[in-house]
């Protein structure tokens, strides 16, 4: 093992263990959320995830990303493989250890290489997309500043790591035609060919360095490309998948019925029921829980991990109703608060003792009155969501707790309320009026 | 297109009870078909084309009370429950299995919320029972005064998107013979009318244009003679809508149940 070993097993010692710390955090975060449980349907589950996350089947309404993104999708995928070789190699000082496949070997290089350019065509489109013909969902105001740098930085970040992949073929295509020492002449090189020409009238020595210099940037791109993913939209590309896993099966209109509130509705509703019977035992040893959701710790651990997973595409923004007339409310900001809520969250625990409390709540801080007011139910956004994120779940949630805790709903809402406790309709029409429209005319 | 004014036969469950009878569904109208001058002539259409086909069928009447769908989607789970849990009282006493509803709202939250809280019921929409009687032959439909006429189709969030029911609404239009046009969101894609998740009891939040606005304009460039709806909430949007846009001579809005009716001459 060489020095050029040692470090390059440091460095990937020092990746993974900072990359492992996060995911840790990440997960930890996610986890102060509310119980809630997910392990009904197995082969359900499964299937969805496979159909939505793994075969991207509601990609498919807008056809051009849909196309474009599966080849990032899948040349990202597959594309690893090779990093795998590429440790291997870093390792041990071997070059192209796989080599030995022969043909297939071949075959797989060419694979990537086609791969690879079509990732970085792709992500030049995404990039003119965003910043040329500016797509309306990318320039809207929740994506200013860190979000639109983000989605920038991950496409150049793609295209230069492809760009490094296929030069570094390029350069040991060379190597391997000079005969140079230990470049096995091995791999097919579709694309790398057609680049070959930059490195002629160069010497053996020259071309060498820039290869290895290509090789440690590509490698050490991928793992700075992994760290960055913990604080980046771009994290979507693992959690998608539970995400998509643990969405919620029923019917999209269907909403959750609340255990706390049916079991006090219950007692109210059963003439025999004490009202002042003591607690059961150790009924009251927790502190109970807020109805709804003031702050990321009210939320469940589901709605917690949709926040993570969102990729800030927009597409539910693009279908909401409030959004496309001009409300405050869109659903993709929703998802980015309750993120950027649950990291400062963490942060404030991770800096101060686990019972600190920051002064700071999801809810005005983050997510205004205005917006929550404004959503119709309508489910575009959950419809929408490539990866079956619920923004409604969460206005839900929140919507109770002004509802139920702070008695803060708009005036004609608090009306409508009175009304149906009342006489069991929203507008003030009595109960024996009910059938009067049979005999009107 | 009025439909014709008939005697309307509207058995309650307490006087089907008194006389033994078992209904063989029970119709739940709903609030705003009970009380909005608008929805109660759907309540009433409907219940002309059972009554011509001699469907056994009962409702409420004075027992029913509000399903609890604005309550629960405003963020008052307590009034939600409160309602639910008494609703199915009642509805569970007379042994109700079967409910009709021309409502989406009280379609979607006694189909998919009242379950859990012990209402176990079998749950469908008027467009769904009248295309199955349409499936049965019990009910046979022609153009009448709609053949030929350019009709598109609001797609209700509750009904479709909710609960995926797209194709009866549009298997009815097409059996009266006329040109069904989609708009450019329709089915999945449908865009909102603006009333869901209690905003038809409230003032818009602030933006640039009101949703009902937004979605008359779409429907209006299909260049429509009818709009058909299946939803009360979503006609008295769209209604509105068309008022807006002053185009209330020559477009109009309807719900299905109207439609057939008026097609069937009841
Ligand atoms: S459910 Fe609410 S947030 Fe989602 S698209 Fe409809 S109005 Fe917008
Ligand atoms: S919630 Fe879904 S649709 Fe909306 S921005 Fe996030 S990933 Fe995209």
């Amino acid at each position: 093992m060489g020095i050029s070993n040692l470090i390059f097993a440091l460095f990937l010692g020092a990746a993974t263990f900072l990359f492992g710390k996060n995911l840790l955090i990440i997960r930890r975060n996610i986890l102060l959320g509310r119980d809630i449980d997910r392990t009904d349907n197995p082969s359900k589950r499964w299937k969805t995830m496979a159909r939505v996350a793994l075969g991207q089947s509601k990609m498919v309404v807008r056809p051009v990303a849909a196309i474009l993104h599966f080849f990032v999708y899948v040349g990202f995928v597959i594309i690893n493989i090779e990093v795998l070789e590429i440790v291997i190699d870093g390792l041990f000082g071997t070059h192209r250890i796989f080599a030995f496949l022969g043909g297939f070997y071949d075959f797989l290089i060419g694979f990537f290489e086609i791969l690879a350019f079509l990732v970085l065509v792709s992500c030049i489109i995404f990039l003119i997309r965003r910043n040329i013909v500016q797509i309306k969902r990318f320039v809207m105001k929740e994506m200013d500043g860190w979000p639109k740098t983000d989605a920038n930085l991950i496409l150049v970040f793609e295209v230069l790591l492809m760009s490094a992949f296929l030069l570094m073929q390029a350069a040991d295509l060379n190597l391997q035609n000079l005969g140079a020492e230990h470049y096995v002449k091995a791999g097919s090189f579709p694309i790398s060919s057609h680049f070959a020409f930059l490195f002629e009238g160069m010497s053996l020595e020259t071309i060498h360095l820039i290869e290895r210099g290509l090789w440690w940037f590509h490698i050490l791109g991928i793992l700075g490309f992994m760290n960055y993913l913990p604080y980046s939209k771009h994290f979507h590309i693992l959690l998608a998948f539970p995400n998509v896993y643990y969405s919620k099966l029923d019917a999209k209109g269907s909403l959750t019925n609340m255990a706390s509130v049916k079991a006090e509705v219950q007692m109210m509703m059963d003439p025999n029921a004490d009202p002042f019977a003591a607690p059961p035992e150790g009924a009251d040893e927790e502190e109970p829980q807020r109805f709804g959701a003031k702050d990321v710790n009210d939320l469940n651990w589901l709605q917690l991990m949709n926040a993570y997973s969102c990729t800030e595409c927009g597409r539910c923004t693009s279908e909401c109703p409030a959004s496309q007339t001009g409300k405050l409310l869109s659903p993709r900001k929703i998802m980015m608060d309750t993120r950027d809520r649950l990291e400062e969250y963490g942060k404030n625990l991770d800096e101060n003792s686990a019972d600190s409390e920051d002064g700071k709540f999801l809810l005005d801080d983050y997510i205004t009155r205005e917006e929550l007011w404004a959503c119709t139910s309508c489910n575009a956004c959950t419809q929408a969501c490539p990866i079956n994120i619920d923004p409604l779940a969460i206005i839900l949630d929140m919507r109770r707790y002004l509802v139920m805790e702070e008695s803060a709903a708009p005036t004609e809402l608090n009306m409508m309320f009175s009304n149906v406790e009342n006489n069991g309709a929203p507008w003030q029409f009595p109960a024996v009026d009910r059938l009067n429209w049979k005999d009107e005319h | 297109m009025e439909n014709k004014s008939t005697k309307l036969v509207v058995p309650t469950m307490a006087e089907m009870m008194a006389t033994g009878e078992n209904p063989d569904v029970l119709f739940w109208v709903g609030c705003a078909g009970s009380f909005d001058d608008r929805a109660k002539k759907i309540t009433k259409a409907f219940v002309k084309i059972l009554n011509h086909l001699d469907y056994k069928f009962a409702v409420l009447g004075a027992e029913e009370s509000c399903s609890g769908d604005p309550a629960k989607r405003a963020g008052n789970e307590f009034l939600f429950q409160m309602q639910a849990m008494a609703n199915i009282e009642v509805m569970n006493a007379y042994d109700v299995k079967r409910i009709v509803t021309t409502c989406p709202h009280c379609f979607n939250t006694i189909k998919n919320e009242y379950p859990e809280l012990g209402g176990k019921f079998e749950v469908v929409h008027h467009t769904q029972l009248l295309q199955a009687l349409i499936d049965e032959e019990r009910l046979t439909v022609s153009g009448g005064a709609f053949k030929g006429k350019k009709i598109t189709f609001h797609d209700p969030c509750y009904l479709g998107r909710a609960n995926e029911v797209y194709e009866a609404p549009r298997s009815l239009i097409e059996s009266l013979d006329a040109e069904l046009v989609e708009m450019k969101r329709c089915k999945s894609r449908g865009f909102c009318c603006g009333a869901g998740g209690a905003q038809m009891f409230k003032e818009p939040e602030k933006g640039n244009k009101d949703i009902n606005i937004e979605r008359t304009e779409e429907a209006l460039e299909t260049k429509p003679d009818i709009i058909a709806t299946g939803c009360p909430f979503c006609n008295t949007m769209m209604t509105d809508g068309v008022k807006n846009k002053e185009k209330e001579d020559e477009v109009e809005v309807m719900d299905l149940a109207e439609m057939i009716a008026n097609a069937i001459d009841i």
